[in-house]
C-alpha cells in the first residue's frame, strides 16, 4: 500500500513505466522498436511457409482452423477487447454467416438452387450481418453492460434453435413446406470458393486463402485501432459517462463495434462453410463460443497480435490433446515448466522434485508389496519416460472410480493451496502433482473431448485472476 | 377450462423453479453486481446431490426410510451442497476480481459455468438420471379440486417454493444479516465504514442463493423427473431472465419475474406450440428491456459520478 495521501495509481506508476530489465534488457529494446508492420509480415511469412513444409492433411486442417479460430478472435477483440461490450451471441453471427453463404452457393434454395460467386456472396453477407450486428445492438441502447450479455447470449441460442427447427418452412404462396436450414442435419454440398476463375479445395489453398484474409484483416484492425473510431471505442469502455461528456455518440459508437465484430464473424462462417463443404448447427453453440473467448482472453483482450497468437495457442493445443501420447508429453511438460518457472531458488526446485520422486518410487513401492494389481496399470505414455512413469506411478486397471476421487481431490488440492502462505506452498505442491498425474492417467487421458472443455473453463478463470490482459494486452487499470 | 386450470397450475410449478434460480441470481446481483452464470449450474449439482441422496436411500423404487424424511434429506443435502459449492466460487473466482474491470468476473463466470458443466460431465457421465418420483410418490395421491386433479408432487414444489419465498423475504426484510445484505448493496464502501462485515455478507448471500438453487434443482428432479448435466445452462438463463424482468436486485420483483416466466412457458408450449418456448420467453425479455431496463418492481439507480 502506498503512504497515505498518496495515489495507488500515483504511486505505481514508476512501475508501469519502467524499462526491461536484467540481461535480455537490449534485445528486448531493440524488439520493441520493430514496427507492427514488419512483425506482422515476419508472422504472415513464418505461416505461408507451413504448408510447404508439410504434405499431411490433417495438419493444415489444424492450420486452417487455427486461422479461422484467430479471424474470429480478431472479430470479438472489437467487440469484447476495444468496445468493452460483453456479446455473447458472437456465434450467431458465425452462424449466419456459415448459413447465409450455404444458402446462395447449394442446391439449397429451389430446382437447381442457388450459385453465386463467392465475390459477390461474401461481401454481401458482410454487410447482412453487420446490420443483423445493428438490430442486435439496439437494446445496447438501453442496456449497460450486463443485460446486454444476457440479451445476446439469448439471441444466440435462438439462432440454434431457429437453424433446427427452420426445415419444414412454409413460404407463402407455395404448396409444399421447403427446408430452409436442412434442420439438424445442416446444408451439404456447399461450392468451394472460387478466386480468379481457379476453385479452392485443397487444405492448402484454404489455408493460403486464410492466410490473406486474416492479413489484411489485421492491418486493416491496426489501422481501425488508430483511427478516431478506435479512439472511440476505448474511451466509450472506460468510461461511457465521461465518453459522452467528450461529445463522443456513445451509443453509436456501440453499434459499429457491434456491426464490424458481426462482419467479421460472418466472413469467417462463409470461409468455414466453403471449407467444410457444408454447415451444420452443432458447430454454433456454446462450447465454440467459449473457445473463442478462451482464445481472446489467453491472447489477451484488445490485443490485434494477442488474439490472432491466443487462436493459435488454443487451437494447436486442443489439437494435440486428441492424440493420448502428445497430450501425455504437453501435460507432464506443462506441470514440470510451471515448476521450474515458479519455484526459485533452484534448491527449492530440486528439493520439490526431488521429494515428488522419492514420493512416487515409496507409494509405488508399497502398493506393489500390498498387491500386485494396485500397480497393473500402464500409463498412457509409451517410451522410456512411459517406463519410468509406470515404475512411479501407483495405478490399477479400470481406475475410473479412482481417477473420479483424484480429480475431485486435485481441484481441492489447487483451491485449498492457493489458500495457503507462499513459504507453505511447496509443500502442497508434491501430493497435487502426484495427485494430478494419478487423476491424469486414470481418467482425463481417456476423456480427451471433456478434457479439453475442463481446460477451456479452467484456462478463462485462471487467466482472469492471474493475468487478466493475456499474453499480449496491456494492462487496464478501471478507475472508479 | 379444465385444461386452463392445469396450465395454470403447470405455470405455477414452473415459476416457482424459476423464482427460485432468479431470486439467488437477483441476491448476488443485488450484492456484487454480478451476473453468476455459474449459477444455473450450481442449480443443476444440486439437482445431481438429490438424486445421490435418493439413491443411497436405497433408490426410488425401495426406499430404507419414509418418504417424508427422504424427501428432507434430499432438500437440505442439496441445499447444503449446493451453497458450499457457491460460496467455494465465490471465494475462488470472483473475490480475487472483485476490484478488477467490470468485465473480468463476467468471463470468470462463464469459465465456472463451464468447467463445473464438465467436471460434472467427467465424474458423472453423460447419461440423464431419472428421479422416478411416481415410484414413491404415486401419481393417484392427487388432490381433487373440483373437478381438477393436482398431483402432491406439484402442490409440493408450488408449497415449498412459496414457503421459501416468504421465508427469504422476511430474511432480507427482517434481520440483521439482511439489513447487512442491503446496505451493501446500496453501497458497498459506505456499508463498510459503517462497520458491515463485507466478505460475511457476500459470503452468506452465495450461500443462500445457491442454497435456493439446490433445492429448485431437487424440485425440478422431483416434478420433471429427468437431470442431466446440461439443464444448468438452459435454466440458468431462463431464472436470470426472471430476475431482470421482475427488477433485478428485487426479491419481490424475481418472484412476480419467476412467475411470469413459467406462466408464459406453459401457456406457449399448450396453446402455441414448445418449439418456440424460448422464443417467447426471449420476446418477454426483449420487450420488457426495452419498456422499462429496470424490469416490473425495480427502482431506477442514478448514475453516480
Amino acid at each position: 500500500m502506498p503512504p497515505i495521501g498518496v495515489d495507488e495509481w500515483v504511486a505505481r506508476s514508476g512501475e508501469r513505466t519502467e524499462g526491461h530489465a536484467g540481461p535480455l534488457a537490449p534485445v528486448l529494446r531493440r524488439l520493441e522498436r520493430i514496427p507492427p508492420w514488419a512483425w506482422l509480415a515476419i508472422a504472415a511469412g513464418a505461416a505461408a511457409l507451413f504448408p510447404l513444409l508439410t504434405d499431411s492433411a490433417f495438419a493444415l486442417r489444424v492450420g486452417v482452423n487455427a486461422l479461422l479460430l484467430a479471424m474470429l478472435a480478431l472479430g470479438l477483440n472489437v467487440v469484447v477487447g476495444w468496445a468493452g461490450l460483453l456479446d455473447l451471441g458472437y456465434i450467431a453471427f458465425y452462424g449466419f454467416g456459415a448459413y447465409a453463404f450455404a444458402l446462395v452457393s447449394s442446391d439449397q434454395l429451389g430446382e437447381d438452387g442457388v450459385h453465386l460467386p463467392a465475390w459477390i456472396s461474401i461481401p454481401a453477407i458482410m454487410v447482412a450481418a453487420a446490420v443483423l450486428g445493428l438490430l442486435l445492438g439496439l437494446p445496447s441502447r438501453r442496456l449497460v453492460g450486463d443485460y446486454l450479455a444476457i440479451v445476446t447470449l439469448f439471441f444466440g441460442q435462438v439462432f440454434v434453435e431457429l437453424v433446427v427447427n427452420l426445415d419444414r418452412v412454409r413460404l407463402p404462396g407455395a404448396d409444399e413446406p421447403i427446408s430452409l436450414t436442412g434442420g439438424p442435419n445442416g446444408i451439404p454440398g456447399v461450392d468451394p470458393i472460387s478466386v480468379l476463375g481457379t476453385e479452392i479445395i485443397t487444405p492448402r489453398g484454404y489455408f493460403y486463402l486464410l492466410l490473406v484474409l486474416t492479413v489484411l484483416l489485421m492491418a486493416g484492425l491496426h489501422l481501425l485501432d488508430r483511427s478516431r473510431t478506435g479512439r472511440a471505442w476505448r474511451a466509450v469502455r472506460e468510461d461511457a459517462l465521461a465518453a459522452s461528456f467528450m461529445t463522443i455518440p456513445v451509443n453509436g459508437v456501440k453499434l459499429m463495434a457491434f456491426a464490424f465484430g458481426a462482419a467479421i464473424a460472418a466472413l469467417a462462417g462463409s470461409v468455414f462453410a466453403a471449407v467444410q463443404a457444408g454447415v451444420f448447427p452443432q458447430s454454433f453453440e456454446t462450447p465454440f463460443l467459449i473457445l473463442i473467448y478462451a482464445a481472446l482472453i489467453l491472447g489477451g483482450a484488445g490485443s490485434i497480435a494477442g488474439a490472432v497468437l491466443g487462436a493459435v495457442v488454443v487451437s494447436v493445443t486442443l489439437e494435440l490433446l486428441r492424440d493420448p501420447d502428445q497430450a501425455s508429453v504437453l501435460f507432464y511438460g506443462v506441470v514440470l515448466l510451471t515448476l521450474v518457472a515458479r519455484l526459485r531458488p533452484w534448491k527449492l526446485l530440486a528439493a520439490v522434485l526431488g521429494a515428488t520422486v522419492a514420493l512416487g518410487l515409496v507409494t509405488h513401492g508399497a502398493a506393489g508389496a500390498i498387491s500386485p494389481d494396485l500397480t497393473a496399470g500402464e500409463p498412457a505414455l509409451g517410451g522410456w519416460t512411459g517406463g519410468a512413469l509406470d515404475a512411479w506411478l501407483v495405478l490399477p486397471e479400470n481406475a475410473a472410480t479412482a481417477g473420479n476421487w483424484a480429480f475431485v481431490a486435485l481441484v481441492c488440492g489447487v483451491l485449498a493451496t492457493t489458500l495457503l502462505a507462499p513459504r507453505l506452498r511447496p509443500l502442497a505442491i508434491v501430493p497435487l502433482v502426484y495427485v494430478a498425474a494419478f487423476a491424469w492417467e486414470a481418467r482425463l487421458v481417456g476423456q480427451p473431448a471433456i478434457t479439453r472443455q475442463l481446460l477451456l473453463g479452467a484456462l478463462l478463470v485462471v487467466m482472469m485472476t492471474w493475468r487478466a490482459h493475456g499474453l499480449l494486452g496491456s494492462r487496464r487499470v478501471e478507475v472508479l | 377450462m379444465d385444461f386452463f386450470v392445469q396450465q395454470v397450475v403447470n405455470g405455477l410449478t414452473l415459476g416457482g423453479v424459476y423464482a427460485l434460480i432468479a431470486l439467488g441470481y437477483s441476491l448476488v446481483y443485488g450484492v456484487l453486481k454480478l451476473l453468476n452464470f455459474a449459477h444455473g449450474d450450481v442449480y443443476m449439482v444440486g439437482a445431481f446431490i438429490g438424486f445421490g441422496v435418493l439413491t443411497a436411500f436405497g433408490g426410488p423404487a425401495s426406499l430404507a426410510a419414509p418418504v417424508p424424511l427422504v424427501l428432507l434429506a434430499m432438500f437440505v443435502a442439496a441445499a447444503l451442497g449446493s451453497g458450499v459449492l457457491g460460496v467455494v466460487i465465490e471465494r475462488f473466482a470472483y473475490r480475487p476480481l472483485r476490484d478488477a474491470t467490470r468485465i473480468a468476473p463476467l468471463i470468470t463466470a462463464l469459465g465456472v459455468s463451464f468447467f463445473l458443466q464438465n467436471a460434472v460431465l467427467l465424474l458423472l457421465g453423460a447419461d440423464v438420471r431419472t428421479y422416478d418420483t411416481s415410484a414413491f410418490i404415486p401419481v393417484t395421491t392427487a388432490v381433487d379440486v373440483g373437478p381438477l386433479s393436482i398431483s402432491l408432487v406439484r402442490i409440493l414444489v408450488i408449497v415449498a417454493a412459496a414457503a421459501l419465498m416468504v421465508a427469504l423475504a422476511r430474511l432480507v426484510g427482517r434481520t440483521k444479516l439482511g439489513r447487512a445484505m442491503r446496505a451493501v448493496a446500496f453501497d458497498r464502501e459506505a456499508a463498510q465504514m459503517m462497520g458491515v462485515d463485507i466478505d460475511r455478507t457476500i459470503v452468506a448471500t452465495f450461500f443462500i442463493g445457491s442454497a435456493l438453487a439446490g433445492v429448485a434443482g431437487v424440485l425440478v428432479g422431483l416434478v420433471f423427473l429427468q437431470v442431466s448435466h446440461l439443464m444448468g445452462f438452459i435454466a440458468g438463463l431462463k431464472g436470470f431472465t426472471a430476475a431482470v424482468i421482475g427488477g433485478i436486485g428485487s426479491v419481490p420483483g424475481a418472484m412476480l419475474g419467476g412467475l411470469l416466466i413459467g406462466m408464459a412457458e406453459s401457456f406457449t408450449a399448450a396453446y402455441i406450440s414448445s418449439t418456440f418456448q424460448n422464443l417467447i420467453v426471449f420476446g418477454i425479455l426483449i420487450t420488457v428491456m426495452l419498456v422499462r431496463p429496470v424490469g416490473l418492481l425495480g427502482t431506477p439507480e442514478l448514475n453516480k459520478v
